[in-house]
């Protein structure tokens, strides 16, 4: 009757319990030592450490001069980190040349920026519409005229007179706000099917992205006062916010586009056939969608504009990274062998906090965007 | 019962105004107007600029002395030299260190990217310590540090510090010994020469081979094996001797021996160190973006663990690791334009830097750097396109 050639009918034994799967031991066996080989890498990798360790902690913290030392202590053979330095500069390396009885003014900005800026990261946080737009178009003026002063009795206050942190921040923030809408524009214009809007648009994206920053800035230095009429001057500042806009925004074109072109036909179709026009359909439909599947791109381009206004340096901008090797340069009473490297790892630690936030604060957005994809 | 009328619909009223196509070339011809005007309006302000400053344009200063100094050159450089001959230095250099950059930087960045995927706790959080600090600090930083907190704080050159193979390294840069042949080495040239020939009609014969018999060939091992045994035997036969010169201190400077320059090491450095980390997080998105059905399935076939890698995962992964590497390599190459903070004597640096200073001619050299580094980039995506061709996947 039965095709089955082998049926069992007793249970098979039971195998002994697996050696051991948790605790640390088993964590140790399982990441550490699970082949010779392995073994071998966690050997290297631990003597590494301990090569690099050491020295490591003990010129940042361990053999460094407190932020209260002197410069006879950083002066000494075995010192390390010479904290003392950043902390007597540390006005400087915030506001630059800015008047020093004047330092409330950017404190404002500063202050009032965090107040505006950061309930617009936490999602939370209800009037959302309010808050962007005081951030985006209420923000700027009142921060400008502060900074610039010349109204309300303020003392009025050059650009060339900021300096340091103070202008990092004003470089990228603006660099930001302005490049996204217009890399929208222009992805959209990549897209458009009227010839001559999207030529236009191509040939802008390709050329700037084809070049480095440093000749965009150039030429906004050099040639953008060519192009004025005649005795009108535009402001060095402003000079290096149109060089670094107009580079971001065609990087951010780029990642809209991935965005624009990972949404299906169907929405489109959706959207034209309930009979929203372009603009409504754009707003509505596609680039909610659109923007949500590209934030990384989004931002790693901030992360890499952040990153680049440092260059504004080379154009003779006094950024934070210009404001340090200044008075690493300069600063003769607190010279000693690790004030430069003190300094430069004193700005590099200021950029790492920013970049690294921002990378944080994208990677918790996409998870909270992540609707309708989990698995 | 009602009846639809089908019969042919009439074409839909639309204003004028609210047909698309006449509003497309609406929209369009504003464009184009108003950015006529802009450029006309540029154009003016210009010449205008120009007259008042009483400046000339054109490029004809490129068949000028040039009379400036210019540290580093791979070819004669005399101040006597001309402009144009600045401006191939200037890219000469710039592909220099480029070229060795993307070298170095491929190598460190795929053993990162590696490591960040090992199943060894230490070595991947080692990578991600590496690939989190490098990548998010600025590279013009980076290369400060190395050039005035490192290169720059070395000793002098009375107390130079003696690396292997008879190097040295002070504030001047790194001295290396320079190789001299003599004329029985070109054998050996030739002799490279015959062994790469050789390995290509191995790999022929290979592939011939196991098209037909299904039995594989270590193609890999005896083409290194050929590569090393056939210049051997050609040296030894021809008593071929390389003889090496070592520098030398004198008074004030090595002699002999070649010399490295601190901005071109730092730059070197600095390029390579923060470009590797972006192309190790390259790799490991592109090894991650394997199925891993995909190891499952060439486990299943039975294949072994080298030919799994080898055969299934590189080929995919490559797929998506090469169009983002290619565009690493060109941002490195874009950022070799940083050097000129360094004063290393890259194509900034010299054309749209001291030359324009000098001759004042703003528009026609940052016009000449710009359709420099314009020609890389459009060749790199010539490339890249037949590349995405030539891989892509054929789907039904």
């Amino acid at each position: 009757m039965t095709d089955l050639a082998f049926v069992r009918s007793d249970l098979v034994d039971a195998k002994p319990p697996p050696h051991r799967t948790s605790g640390a031991w088993a964590w140790a066996q399982k990441n550490l030592f699970a082949t010779p080989l392995d073994t071998l890498l966690t050997v290297l990798g631990i003597l590494f450490l301990l090569w690099v360790v050491p020295p490591i902690y003990n010129f940042f913290i361990g053999h460094a001069v407190g932020p209260n030392g002197t410069v006879e202590e950083c002066r000494m053979e075995t010192a390390g980190a010479c904290w003392a330095y950043i902390s007597s500069e540390m006005e400087f390396f915030i506001y630059g040349f800015y008047d020093i009885p004047e330092h409330w003014r950017p404190n404002i900005v500063f202050a009032l920026g965090a107040l505006l800026f950061i309930p617009l990261l936490m999602p939370k946080v209800p009037f959302k519409r309010t808050n962007a737009v005081l951030f985006l178009f209420v923000y700027p003026i009142v921060s400008y005229y502060l900074l610039a002063g010349g109204v309300f009795g303020l003392k009025p206050m050059p650009t060339e007179k900021w300096g340091g942190l103070l202008v990092t921040l004003i470089i990228s923030v603006v660099g930001i706000t302005l490049s996204f809408p217009i890399g929208i524009v222009l992805a959209l214009g990549r897209q458009s099917k009227m010839p001559v809007i999207k030529t236009l648009c191509i040939g802008f994206i390709e050329l700037v992205r084809a070049v480095p920053l440093i000749s965009v800035l150039f030429m906004a230095s050099i040639m953008l006062p060519l192009f004025m009429p005649q005795g009108m001057t535009i402001d060095k500042l402003l000079r290096a916010l149109v060089g670094v806009t107009l580079f971001t925004s065609a990087y951010m074109a780029e990642v809209v586009r991935g965005g624009l072109q990972a949404i299906p036909r169907g929405q489109y179709e959706a959207g034209a056939s309930l009979g929203l026009g372009y603009w409504q359909r754009m707003y509505f439909i596609i680039l909610p969608q659109a923007l949500k599947h590209v934030i990384p791109g989004i931002v790693n381009s901030f992360i890499a504009l952040f990153k680049d206004t440092s260059l504004v340096y080379i154009v003779g901008m006094k950024d934070l990274l210009e404001a340090v090797k200044t008075k690493n340069d300069t600063a003769l009473e607190w010279q000693s062998a690790n004030t430069a490297t003190t300094g430069y790892l004193f700005a590099a630690m200021v950029f790492w906090v920013f970049c690294f936030g921002m990378s944080r604060y994208s990677i918790f957005m996409e998870r909270r965007l992540n609707t309708g994809y989990k698995r | 019962m009602t009846t639809l009328d089908t019969g042919p619909a009439a074409a839909p009223r639309v204003s004028f105004f609210n047909d698309p196509v006449i509003r497309g070339i609406i929209y369009q011809v504003v464009v184009a107007g108003l950015l006529i005007a802009f450029i006309v309006w540029i154009v003016g302000n210009t010449a205008a600029n120009l007259a008042a400053q009483n400046k000339t344009t054109g490029f004809d200063f490129l068949w000028k002395t040039a009379g400036f100094d210019i540290s580093f050159a791979l070819f004669p450089w005399s101040r006597a030299s001309f402009y144009w001959e600045a401006f191939l230095v200037g890219i000469t250099n710039t592909l220099l260190v480029a070229f060795v950059g993307i070298i170095f930087a491929t190598m460190l960045g795929f053993t990162i990217g590696i490591a960040r995927l090992s199943s060894n706790f230490i070595v991947s959080r080692l990578a991600t310590v590496y690939v989190e600090t490098i990548r998010n600090i600025p590279l013009l930083l980076q290369l400060f540090f190395w050039y005035f907190a490192v290169l720059k704080a070395m000793p002098s050159v009375r107390e130079s510090i003696l690396l292997p193979f008879d190097s040295f390294i002070n504030q001047r840069g790194i001295f290396v010994p320079r190789p001299m042949p003599d004329e029985q080495f070109g054998f050996v040239w030739i002799g490279v020469a015959l062994a790469i020939l050789a390995i290509i009609a191995l790999r022929f014969w290979a592939k011939k081979r196991l098209e037909t018999t299904g039995r594989r060939f270590p193609v890999f091992l005896s083409s290194v094996a050929l590569l090393i045994v056939l210049p051997g035997l050609v040296w030894f036969a021809s008593g071929a001797s390389v003889a090496f010169e070592p520098p030398v201190l004198e008074r004030f400077n090595f002699k002999g021996g070649i010399q490295l320059p601190p901005e071109f090491v730092a730059l070197l450095f600095g390029l390579s160190i923060y470009t590797a980390s972006f192309i190790a997080e390259t790799v490991r998105a592109g090894i991650q973006a394997v199925n891993k059905g995909q190891t499952e399935a060439a486990q299943s076939l039975g294949l072994k663990e080298g030919d799994r890698l080898r055969l299934v995962i590189v080929p995919q992964a490559m797929r998506v690791i090469i169009p983002p590497l290619t565009s690493q390599y060109l941002n490195l190459t874009k950022n070799s334009s940083l050097g000129a903070a360094i004063g290393y004597p890259e194509l900034v640096n010299v054309f749209a830097g001291t030359a324009l200073n000098q001759t004042g001619r703003a528009i026609e050299c940052i016009a000449l750097t710009m359709l420099v580094y314009l020609i890389f980039s459009l060749l790199t995506s010539v490339i890249m396109n037949w590349y995405n061709a030539r891989v892509s996947l054929v789907e039904r």
